[in-house]
């Protein structure tokens, strides 16, 4: 059984369509990146594998309609909606004990394990902490639940780049079993480019790219090009051009190694490069063409 | 420990290792209502506030006022204290009720409510139960104690003066005026009232913004053009007549002493007014189509 499986998933808001018509599919123990610019239907598209949104079109998660059985999903589904939603008049300990009395796999123990690594104090309030500090908090909560997807929208928006990195850190020592399956969106994706496994473009409602972490290494191929073979470079059809120093970089798919190293230094794209390759090329009529 | 279940898919070893994989829904009731009580601390500290200043004015009667050291008879102080803690108490079961599913929109925190097993009909009837049944007993239970240190109090300034302290305790037959107390609260303040809090509770879950104007808008609304079109006021009168609770059908002697008119609504007249179960089936409809709307509802 497929962790989450989407069948021409949709969402309208009055007449914005939000999520057009998605089809997605992803397998246990997997860490699938959800990267879009703003507004592209991510934050929709997440809410209604959450339950927290009516859709159209078919759904499964771990099995069950998000939208009828959402109090049931819960036992195995986690999530961070973003960092600013911890009720800021509760108590660190009121939470744990709140969290301990409604969840059967919330494990006290391993929270507490976590917050000691902190320097979150068991008395304080939320109000009373810093934004990293709640993040931190949250993730103990959410980490100490065994649950088998974790959904983290935009988790570390607004975090200082040491707690965003302590954040992924921790997340993969201390949370990723394989077993698990993970969700991310981010805008930061620099930073998740090794913690993922699986990556997923989407615009306008649609995911406009897919592929596995493997691939994309396989596959892609950026080249600098040395300034007297760019005509020669440019024969090979790459998917993106950009200027970086004066030199001309070039994004090639499935095009070979070796025919590429003479052309100049040879690497692996970042994603936020394929990224901006990706959407970039596509014209808004695209998607109204293929509706 | 537990029974052995058949609808769970995990292997029956792995179901016996592991914790149990449902919480009761009494459980996840529980920590609810705790939790509501961890976020809206006016519900017992505005009581008590009002409960103390109280009783400070009543000791500073005692002390300076010989009138009021002579009559420790008189039962009209006691009576002032349960209202005036009663009264505060429903205040602030209004404002709660106003505020208890807004609030968790407007700070974001329904997405991590939504995030833990807890169904939208626990939380909805979780945050009913508040005005139902907590606030009123918590005010009992203030108002009791109140009353119980206004006696100690006047029985210690009857003994300073040398009369007999027999006679209060014997006149007030407090245990008997806390039972009416009782009554009167979990009736009227409890059952009486549901659908008062179930509207509120409703347009919390709906309101996009300002609930409290929302709350109290249509009623006006619905008065005024029921004045206007149809020159009568039946739905003012059926409001009043769910704030004034229902009345006993045989009239209390005049110049009875509150106490005597709240218990002369007996629980069979109390019980068998039509009232007050259109007024619970009321209430159910207001939560239940709380509860759904709850459903729907994303952060403000």
């Amino acid at each position: 059984m497929a962790c989450i499986e989407a069948r021409g998933l949709r969402k309208n808001f009055g007449t914005t369509i939000a999520v057009d018509g998605i089809d997605l599919r992803v397998e246990e123990g997997r860490i699938l990146g959800l990267i879009g610019p703003n507004g592209a239907g991510k934050t929709t598209a997440l809410n209604a594998i959450l339950g927290l949104t009516p859709y159209e079109g078919e759904l499964r998660v771990l099995g069950r309609d998000p939208w009828t059985e959402r109090e049931k999903l819960m036992r195995d589904v986690s999530f961070i909606a973003d960092v600013a939603v911890l009720p800021r008049w509760i108590r660190v300990s009121q939470a744990l004990d709140y969290v301990a009395g409604v969840h059967p796999r919330f494990d006290r123990a391993k929270a507490e394990g976590f917050l000691a690594k902190t320097t979150i104090k068991r008395s304080s309030k939320v109000r009373e902490l810093s934004k990293g500090m709640v993040a931190q908090l949250h993730l103990a909560l959410v980490m100490a639940i065994d649950a088998k997807l974790l959904v983290l929208d935009e988790p570390t928006l607004g975090l200082d780049i040491l707690y965003r990195k302590q954040f992924y850190d921790s997340l993969l020592n201390d949370y990723f079993d394989r077993t698990r399956t993970i969700v991310v969106t981010t805008h930061q994706v620099e930073e998740l480019q090794d913690v993922l496994t699986d990556v997923m473009f989407i615009n306008r409602g649609r995911i406009v790219f897919a592929c596995s972490m493997e691939e994309f290494e396989s596959r892609y191929l950026e080249v600098m090009v040395n300034p007297e073979q760019v005509a020669a470079a440019r024969a090979l059809k790459p998917i993106h051009e950009r200027q970086v120093f004066g030199r001309s970089v070039l994004l090639f798919d499935r095009v070979d190694r070796q025919q590429l190293a003479a052309l100049g230094e040879v690497r692996t794209p970042s994603i936020a490069d394929l990224f901006v390759a990706v959407i970039g090329n596509q014209p808004g009529g695209v998607q109204g063409a293929a509706r | 420990m537990n029974t052995p279940s058949n609808v769970m898919p995990e292997s029956p070893l792995e179901s016996q290792v592991a914790a149990p994989t449902v919480i009761p829904a009494t459980r996840r009731f529980y920590w609810s209502v705790r939790r509501e009580l961890w976020e809206y601390r006016s519900i017992y500290i505005a009581p008590l506030v009002v409960a103390a200043v109280f009783l400070l004015a009543f000791l500073i009667g005692l002390t300076f006022s010989p009138a009021h050291r002579h009559a420790p008879l008189d039962i009209i102080p006691y009576e002032l204290a349960a209202a005036l803690i009663m009264g505060t108490a429903f205040i602030v079961g209004i404002f709660y009720s106003v505020d208890a599913l807004y609030g968790e929109r407007r700070d974001r925190s329904i997405l991590f409510w939504k995030s833990l097993p807890v169904s939208d009909l626990i939380t909805v009837l979780s945050k009913f139960t508040i005005p139902l049944l907590i606030i009123p007993l918590l005010s009992f239970a203030i108002a009791v104690v109140t009353q119980f240190v206004m006696l100690l109090l006047s029985s210690a300034f009857l003994l300073g003066s040398g009369l007999s302290v027999g006679t209060p305790w014997a006149r007030m037959s407090f245990f008997h005026m806390s039972l009416i107390l009782l009554y009167h609260i979990l009736t009227v303040h409890g059952l009486w009232y549901a659908p008062l809090y179930g509207w509120l509770l409703l347009v919390s879950a709906w309101a996009p913004r300002a609930p409290f104007i929302w709350a109290f808008l249509p009623p006006f609304v619905i008065w005024g053009v029921e004045q206007i079109a149809f020159r009568t006021s039946h739905f003012l009168a059926m409001l009043l007549y769910r704030l004034t609770g229902p009345q006993p059908s045989t009239s209390t002697a005049p110049g009875g002493t509150m106490m005597d008119m709240l218990s002369a609504l007996t629980p069979a007249q109390f019980f068998s007014t039509p009232g007050l179960w259109i007024g619970l089936a009321i209430a159910a409809a207001f939560l239940a189509a709380a509860a759904r709307l709850r459903r729907y509802r994303e952060p403000i």
